[in-house]
């Protein structure tokens, strides 16, 4: 089978000039949105417009921290979309934590889940910080760079693990048997490494060196 | 033989100008609402780059048969409506009668999203849909009599007939003799558009967008087109019935003034709920519609 390619040409030109997005408004990131959107620096002069259900958008904003229990939503919402998609991560918190570093209820790095194309940093990024990144993709659409949906099918074992690490994955995936199977995979490995059953899942997170990123 | 083969070229044709027309609309109306919004707006041809992209998307989720049957009908249906709107003074089908076939016809597009709808089981769907056809059951009413007061005044039921009735320049416009019939049918086709304050059925804050919910890549690029078509037959039938047709320039700079009306209520209005909505349509258009088929009774 061909390997699948990001679209070019004619294509990557439409896909490009007419994103919509849904914004997963679930950090504080969600209220510079509003100013990007009304008159004052109007993304709509991109093409860029606000849709309401996953089935209509190509571009997932994940504006902010991200709780375990949004993070089940995301990946739901990201599994419905139609490819091309393309996700970016808004604000410190999906980069690294940002001021939720030790927190024992949010994840620390988006991309270990779904795959992210770009980041904005900041807490919170400035509009101009969101149409420059905007600009960016679109640029980058354009030439093809951009192929997170195709790096998430073919490493969809890597993120599926990740996300078995810190939630029930078998409600919320697409591909039942998949998730099935490696749910019960993390669940052995885990009984191995700890001898007490119950350790919270995010505790043994936050020890965990991610162990080489898909390129 | 000749004649046919033209007939048969225009046939072929006019659903391309009338999407391509349709989607320059589209386009426009973001322009102009962007601009009453005091932002710069996206270019006009945005809709023609958003369906180009719709349909070179790979995947769409299925629900099954009749989810992917729904929009092809109601986009034939819509075809088949075009064809009995003179466009230019071209009309592909035109007998005595068309109107009130053409009125039917305009049931078949909704009735169609609602099949495609109940497979996708979506309760923001369904209630899109229910909202509707609440809806048309309030606008038709309206719009049937004030296209039956045309009918009176006339002594006639094809599109054709009304339209020569009308030819002669501004003043012979049916606008003027029968202004009452017409003001109804405007706000009636506030409605027919679903623009605001009648676009219950797509609330996209309220219901996600109503029946296109669970819609995406291609079937949504049909839904695109579909919604593009409607937009040109429903202002048509304004332009036909009071505004004198017109050649193909003109009849597409009535039939735009006609939307960009309706585009400006829509820039500054917020949405009623679907109930007053109802009560709207069956009080102040209908009771102005019926004077209006009163007066052409009484005075013709
Ligand atoms: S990066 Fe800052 S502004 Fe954004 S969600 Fe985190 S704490 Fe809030």
């Amino acid at each position: 089978m061909a390997k699948e390619k990001a679209p070019k040409g004619i294509k990557g030109w439409a896909q490009g000039r007419s994103l919509w997005m849904l914004h997963f408004c679930t950090g504080c990131g969600a209220i510079e949105m509003p100013p990007t959107m009304t008159s004052r620096y109007d993304m709509e002069r991109f093409g860029i417009t606000p849709m309401a259900t996953p089935r209509q958008a190509d571009l997932l904003l994940i504006t902010g921290y991200l709780t375990v229990k949004t993070l089940k939503r995301v990946v739901r919402s990201y599994e419905q979309m139609p490819d091309p998609k393309y996700v970016i991560g808004f604000g410190s918190c999906t980069v690294n934590g940002g001021m939720y570093w030790d927190s024992y209820n949010t994840i620390k790095r988006l991309d270990l889940y779904i795959p992210v194309d770009l980041y904005i940093a900041g807490c919170m990024p400035r509009p101009e910080a969101i149409i420059d990144s905007f600009t960016e993709l679109i640029k980058g659409i354009k030439e093809g760079r951009f192929d997170g949906w195709i790096r998430y099918r073919e490493n969809i074992e890597f993120y599926k693990r990740n996300q078995a690490m810190v939630m029930d994955i078998r409600k919320w995936s697409l591909d039942t048997e998949l998730a099935e199977r490696i749910w019960n995979e993390v669940q052995e490995e885990r009984k191995k490494r700890f001898e007490r059953a119950t350790v919270p899942h995010v505790y043994e997170l936050a020890e965990r060196i991610p162990e080489g990123l898909p390129k | 033989m000749n004649a046919i083969g033209i007939q048969i070229g225009w046939i072929i044709f006019m659903p391309i100008l009338v999407i391509i027309m349709g989607l320059l609309y589209l386009g426009a109306a973001r322009k102009i609402t962007a601009r009453v919004h005091n932002r710069y707006g996206p270019p006009i041809y945005q809709n023609i780059i958003d369906v180009i992209k719709l349909f070179s998307k790979k995947r769409a989720t299925n629900h099954g048969v009749m989810f992917s049957l729904g929009p092809i009908m109601a986009f034939s249906g819509l075809l088949i409506s075009l064809m009995f709107i003179p466009i230019g003074n071209k009309a592909l089908l035109s007998f005595n009668g068309d109107i009130i076939v053409l009125l039917y016809l305009l049931v078949i597009a909704p009735l169609g999203m609602a099949l495609g709808v109940g497979e996708g089981a979506n309760p923001m769907g369904t209630i899109g849909i229910a909202r509707a056809l609440t809806l048309m059951l309030g606008y038709e009413v309206v719009l049937v009599i004030s296209a039956l007061s045309v009918m009176l005044y006339t002594g006639s039921a094809s599109f054709m007939k009304i339209i020569e009735a009308q030819s002669g320049g501004v003043g012979h416009w049916f606008l003027w003799p029968l202004f009452l019939s017409a003001l109804a049918m405007d706000m009636a086709l506030q409605g027919v558009l679903g623009e605001k304050p009648f676009d219950q059925p797509i609330a996209p804050h309220e219901i996600a967008s109503g029946p296109m919910v669970e819609f995406g890549g291609k079937y949504l690029g049909l839904l695109q087109l579909y919604h593009a078509v409607a937009i040109v037959v429903e202002t048509g039938i304004m332009v036909n019935l009071f505004l004198g047709g017109g050649t193909l320039f003109w009849w597409f700079v009535k039939s735009f003034t006609v939307f960009f009306i309706a585009l400006l209520i829509n820039a500054v209005m917020p949405r009623f709920r679907i109930g007053q909505a109802f009560k709207f349509f069956w009080t102040y258009p209908a009771a102005i519609s019926l004077l209006g088929l009163i007066l052409v009774a009484i005075l013709k």
